[in-house]
């Protein structure tokens, strides 16, 4: 897999978070922090340390398909553009689409965006990054005039407070919050989270306001209000450097006057709201950290808004050691709002708002068909679809299938589109709906740039040959946009031209209104683009690049003040009422990385949380009737799905919790968006995927069983399953409603099979109890274990999952191998040896051993000691030949 | 004291067997000096291990390698020895017995152990040579000397003692044919499956199986020739060995006018209706129960030699296993073979590939049966289970894969 012949290791950039680490890979293909980058200096969390093993062929698509059909590259791109060609000509512009990535590197975006907005003429372009970047571009915009992240990380190093506010980057920005913990050593830093959950994040924090989900505005209007009442006011900035103050404190006076309106609303004690607001009053260095918890809403870029005005009217913006921080989820999400690459952006922070930047770009690209409006963002876009506008779209790098709010309505508009091509490098749930399949390179084969959170951009580079016919997805873009007729606009050959080109454009006409500025890199040679250095922007051609921005209070308005919003609190769009009495707030475990077709192939990624869970406060659980472990069926008025409940002290009485990594590849529960609405923030078009209403029952279960098999299953039957990565293959645990057999039946053999075995008359061990419903089965392959399968009416006859895939992981002893099914470890269970005497069944073993450490002489003795010999005496002449070959030398001299 | 003690009492010992002279090793063992001891045999051997002519026949073993007792031994002991007498008549109001050769001896006690008789049908040719039983070393010679000879076996039953025999035969290079009445072989020890693993074991071992074979008639006009079924098939046959069963020997009893059911019933100390007169072994009737495999009887015999001596040790009914001895095929087999009904519950383990399988039968989370095919290491475990009664209910789960892997146990 690994180029032999690679001399020297390879710098390149972990493709899992935000936080942006750079990675070292060995010429062997061991891969280390890289010390040098300055986002990680070194460090690697679980996920990025365990990229070596998500690497290798399978589930990789090697070539292109056309309808299931293998293709040529030339016969895919040429029927993909002779659809788009045709939808363009007969239903406009404006009736095909691009769906990308935050996975995709900056040049791939720039290809993209450039094709859909300056020569489809359409703005239809958006991406996942849709679901969790949205509302921060949108607050950032309307704060300060320009998509910027004003802060870098050193502030969390020279901070003494900060505030994570619906945040759990312990797990999900690992290295940055080990950065936090390290100031807090040092210098003592404080730490606030704000979220509904006790999470990992919590522990060891200063406090923890579990505050009701989606009523973040309501505090920091709370906050706002209090900082305008003390010393921490800072009038002259905002009269100098700032607009609407007045009238975005008075909408929060008018609403949260004291701290027991924000109480009410938030259900946190006062007296914790307190400790906060004198926290973060009293403390100048102050940073606020975002994440999902904020833009994920309905109120998501008022959330934004909310904190950046509490900052603003401190003056705390872009100085060391203070600021609002998002923190972005995926490692390209900058990147791509950079390119402009979302559907209501243009292109290198130039908006749709200014003809003038319309036409700058049209010139820029010399564009044919300028797009001269927004497209439609990724819920909309799916709506036009399901209405039938969209007549042929491009999905890239993405599982919308999955990921989508309702993401059976999502499935649905696929059907009904006319042209759908899918590029991807692992095969998806959203493949079984394109027309066209592309393969796309991975991580470890992708050359290019990608930027984190603090503006920093890396490079990307490839360690490993492509697999199979894989291309990179800019070369796919330009490749349409030749066979369209532009072959002079997407003549890239590398994607240092691409880099260039879009270096070049960030600085285009730019005398400073855009902070996004990397011109300096515009004139890089292709030596000088290979061995690029991490560099934060800004990087003004002849200016020294990176720093803070803002901190001078010149924003990026036009009058170069920033702007308070006012943000009347709105309370999620979903209303709870008598059935659906519970808030269903999603997210991600520590190992899990999106819909998991990275990391679920990776056995030590899937032991820190193998199941999708659906946490539930003990309070709810008691109502729902429900104990830990058990199943909870999970209605939402858009769907309903099956998961194993694991009551959590750390819910929130009222709330539920589920991971939104399971898609149908993986488990029975599917994605879990399923039961969310398709409720968007009205400004960013971001959806709510935190705040769902919904009913949980308990669902008992006729049965439950344990599933081990070497090779993945294509298909699944059964009420409750879930695809566990384990040593040697895979684990599925299983749970059905309905009943396998009759009462003392043994389940039915073609169901058994289905699950154990592709071959006709497989090689079986079988144990049966139908009393109790136990059934065990283990088959084997050319004598070598294959698949197990445990079923039992209790679940606590299944044995424990760890354990059995630690067996799995080996192979059983030949003699003893039906021992397995057995369910508990067999360490220790010696061979007895060949069997001596029948009657009482000693081995071989056992009576040496007993000769030696009682010192027997007689059979008469290993009688007494053991019972050998003592029934039938069919053994005795065998006792005495093994006494006469154990028998110390000398004794046998005697004899 | 007892060293010195002269032997004022007279112990007959009637049948030269392995569960009589069993009882006088115990006897022995608690007091050498008490009985002045006499042992009549109608074989002329030594006593030896009965069970064991199969492995003779096997050649795995030598009919030296068998004997439990010698002439030496006896001379050791001061034990009298008559063989190749048997015993014909018991006076019990003038306590002596006379044998075949006109012999008489006195007794103060007397021990029963004459065995058991194999049951042979009423069939015609039965007499003719080549025909016999497969009970003593007279038997083994015989069939030793047919092999010799002939090249095709006949065995009619396919019981413990018809395979055992079957496969020495085969060893012998015989062709081996069994006959068995019912629909599977050793349907009192095996359910369905093991039966069926049997068989398919035993042909690869190139014995033949043929079962509901009601046999009719044995032909031959000097030799046997072969044997006829009901179904009108014939089979070609040097030798015809019957190893349907047995009964136990109560001839001797009957006449001396012990009290006789299907055996010589004794009591918990093992005494007949005579108090004088004790049995063990094969002819015995325990509470109903008479006894065809070994395990038993040593227990008789302890309780016997205890009794003898005036110690009241109570005799209970072991629970009855059986173990298959034929090289590479590991039969297990205890209690029940299948549920009673529908409160009784059975678990199954089987492993295509080795053949192995386990069958055990629950009561009230008791365990009342085990069979055990392939794998018997935890046989007597689960006979000791089966024996105390335990309730199986917390490592049912594990139970079957045996007392190692069954950790609550």
């Amino acid at each position: 897999m690994i180029h032999a012949a690679l001399p020297r290791p390879t710098r390149t950039t972990c493709p899992y978070c935000g936080v942006g680490c750079g990675v070292v890979v060995d010429p062997d293909g061991t891969m280390r922090g890289d010390a040098a980058h300055p986002a990680n200096e070194g460090r690697l969390c679980s996920k990025g340390s365990a990229l070596g093993e998500t690497l290798g062929p399978r589930g990789r698509l090697t070539h292109p398909e056309i309808k299931g059909r293998r293709a040529s590259w030339d016969e895919a791109l040429d029927l993909a553009a002779a659809k788009f060609a045709e939808a363009i000509r007969v239903h406009g512009p404006d009736s095909v689409a691009f769906y990308g990535s935050g996975q995709f590197l900056t040049e791939d975006y720039y290809v993209a965006n450039k094709l859909m907005k300056g020569f489809f003429g359409s703005a239809n372009i958006d991406t996942n990054s849709r679901l969790c970047m949205a509302s921060s571009v949108a607050g950032h915009v309307r704060a300060f005039g320009e998509d910027v992240v004003p802060g870098c990380y050193e502030d969390i190093d020279e901070a003494d407070l900060v505030v994570l506010v619906g945040s759990n980057a312990a797990w999900c920005h690992p290295i940055l919050f080990r950065r936090l913990e390290a100031a807090r050593k040092k210098r003592g830093t404080r730490i606030v989270v704000l979220d509904p959950r006790r999470t990992a994040s919590c522990d060891g924090a200063d406090l923890h306001l579990p505050l009701r989900a989606g009523s973040d505005v309501a505090l920091f209007n709370g906050l706002l209000a209090r900082v305008a009442d003390s010393d921490a006011l800072d009038r002259a900035y905002i009269g100098a450097h700032t607009a609407n103050f007045d009238e975005a404190l008075a909408a929060a006076r008018a609403e949260f006057p004291t701290v027991a309106a924000v109480a009410a609303e938030t259900d946190v004690p006062a007296a914790d709201i307190e400790a906060f607001y004198r926290m973060f009053v009293s403390t100048e260095r102050v940073v606020t950290l975002y994440s999902q918890g904020v833009n994920q809403s309905s109120a998501g870029t008022d959330k934004v808004n909310a904190i950046v005005n509490c900052h603003l009217a401190a003056g705390r913006v872009g100085k060391p050691g203070m600021g609002p921080f998002s923190l972005t989820g995926q490692p390209n999400a900058m990147g791509g709002r950079e390119v402009g690459g979302l559907a209501n952006q243009l292109a290198a922070h130039m908006s749709f708002a200014s003809p003038d930047d319309i036409d700058r770009v049209r010139r820029f690209w010399n564009a044919p068909n300028m797009a001269t409006k927004p497209g439609l963002k990724a819920v909309e876009l799916f709506d036009a679809m399901l209405a039938g506008k969209i007549k042929a779209v491009w999905i890239a790098g993405t599982n919308p299938a999955v990921s989508l709010p309702r993401a059976d309505r999502v499935r649905d508009a696929l059907r009904k589109c006319p042209f759908v091509v899918v590029a991807d490098c692992h095969a998806n749930d959203t493949l079984g709906f394109a027309h066209v399949t592309l393969p796309a390179r991975g991580w470890a084969e992708k050359d290019g740039a990608v930027t984190n959170s603090e503006r920093r951009i890396s490079r990307q580079r490839a360690f490993t040959p492509p697999t199979g016919e894989a291309m990179p997805d800019w070369w796919m873009f330009a490749e349409l946009g030749k066979r369209m007729g532009w072959g002079d606009a997407f003549g890239y050959s590398k994607p240092a031209d691409v880099f260039r080109e879009h270096a070049a454009l960030s600085a285009f006409e730019n005398d400073g209104a855009r902070r996004f500025d990397i011109g300096a890199l515009a004139d890089l040679t292709d030596a000088e683009y290979e061995a690029m250095e991490p560099t934060q922007w800004p990087a003004r051609k002849g200016a020294p690049a990176g720093g803070r921005l803002y901190g001078d209070g010149l924003f990026s308005h036009p009058d170069g003040r920033a702007r308070f919003v006012a943000t009347p609190f709105r309370a999620p769009v979903e209303k709870l009422d008598a059935a659906r009495n519970l808030t269903l707030n999603t997210g991600r475990v520590r190992d899990q990385w999106h819909t998991m077709t990275r990391t679920g192939g990776v056995p030590r990624l899937s032991t820190h949380t193998p199941e999708p869970y659906l946490d539930i406060h003990p309070a709810d659980a008691a109502r729902a009737g429900l104990a830990d472990g058990e199943f909870a069926r999970v209605e939402s008025r858009h769907g309903a799905t099956i998961m194993r409940a694991r009551v959590a002290g750390d819910q929130r009485p009222g709330e539920v919790h589920a991971a939104m990594h399971w898609s149908d590849a993986n488990a029975s529960t599917g994605p879990v968006d399923r039961l969310v609405g398709a409720a968007t923030d009205p400004v960013s078009g971001q959806p709510e995927l935190k705040a769902t209403a919904v009913m949980v029952m308990r669902q008992p279960m006729a049965w439950h069983g344990l599933l081990l098999r070497r090779e993945p299953l294509a298909e699944l039957k059964s009420d409750y399953w879930c695809r566990v990565a384990i040593d040697g293959g895979f684990a599925y645990p299983l749970a059905g409603i309905e009943p396998l057999a009759a009462p003392g039946e043994t389940p039915d053999d073609a169901w058994v099979l289905n699950k154990l075995s592709p071959l006709a008359t497989p090689d079986l061990a079988v144990y049966a109890d139908p009393a109790r419903g136990v059934f065990r089965f283990a088959s084997f392959v050319d004598g070598a274990l294959d698949a197990c399968l445990f079923v039992a009416r209790e679940a606590a006859s299944v044995p424990d999952r760890d354990m059995m895939a630690a067996m799995f992981a080996r192979e059983p002893p030949k003699e003893h191998r039906a021992r397995l099914l057995a369910g508990v470890p067999l360490d220790g269970v010696a061979s007895a040896g060949p069997t001596i005497c029948a009657c009482f069944a000693v081995g071989r073993v056992t009576i040496e051993e007993a000769i030696a450490s009682h010192g027997l002489t007689t059979a008469a003795q290993i009688g007494e000691a053991l019972k050998a010999g003592t029934n039938c005496g069919s053994c005795l002449p065998e006792l005495e030949k093994i006494l006469r070959e154990t028998a110390p030398a000398e004794h046998r001299a005697a004899a | 004291m007892a060293a010195t003690m002269a032997k004022t009492k007279r112990l007959a010992l009637v049948g030269n067997g392995m569960a009589g002279m069993r009882a006088i090793d115990e006897l022995l063992k608690l007091d050498r000096d008490r009985f002045q001891i006499e042992v009549f045999g109608a074989e002329p051997h030594t006593n030896y291990n009965r069970i064991m002519l199969s492995s003779v026949l096997a050649k795995e073993k030598k009919v030296e390698d068998i004997v439990l007792h010698t002439r030496e031994w006896h001379e050791r002991n001061a034990v009298a020895l008559n063989t190749g007498d048997p015993v014909v008549a018991i006076d019990r109001a003038a306590k002596t017995i006379a044998t075949a050769s006109g012999k008489t001896a006195g007794f103060d006690k007397l021990i029963l152990a004459t065995g058991s008789r194999p049951l042979m049908p009423p069939l015609p040719g039965l007499d003719l040579p080549g025909v016999c039983a497969f009970r003593n070393i007279a038997d083994l010679e015989r069939i030793e000397h047919a092999s010799r000879t002939g090249y095709r076996a006949v065995i009619v039953g396919g019981g413990l003692l018809g395979l055992e025999a079957a496969y020495g035969l085969s060893r012998r290079g015989m062709r081996v044919t069994v006959l068995h009445l019912m629909d599977t072989l050793m349907e009192r020890q095996l359910d369905k499956a093991a039966a069926i693993l049997l068989r398919r074991d035993l042909e690869a071992r190139g014995v033949e199986v043929i079962t509901r074979a009601q046999t009719e008639e044995i032909i031959g006009e000097h030799f046997v020739e072969g044997v006829r079924l009901a179904d009108g098939r014939e089979l070609v046959a040097d030798l015809v060995v019957f190893a349907i069963g047995v009964r136990p020997g109560v001839d001797l009893a009957r006449a001396a006018g012990l009290e006789i059911n299907r055996g010589v019933v004794v009591d918990d100390l093992m005494m007949t209706s005579d108090p004088n007169i004790h049995a063990v072994g094969e002819c015995v009737e325990h509470r109903g129960q008479t006894f065809g495999l070994v395990g038993p009887l040593w227990e008789q015999a302890r309780v016997c030699a205890a009794a003898l001596l005036g110690d009241e040790a109570v005799y209970v009914a072991p629970p009855v296993f059986t173990s298959l001895k034929i090289a590479g095929i590991d039969v297990f087999s205890a209690g029940a073979l299948e549920a009673r009904d529908t409160a009784d519950d059975e678990i199954t383990l089987r492993d295509a590939a080795s053949n192995g399988y386990k069958k055990l039968v629950l009561r009230d989370g008791r365990l009342v049966g085990a069979i055990l095919y392939g794998d018997i290491a935890d046989g007597p475990w689960l006979v000791d289970l089966m024996t105390t009664k335990r309730d199986v209910t917390p490592f049912r789960d594990t139970l079957i894969f045996g007392r190692a892997l069954s950790r609550a146990a």
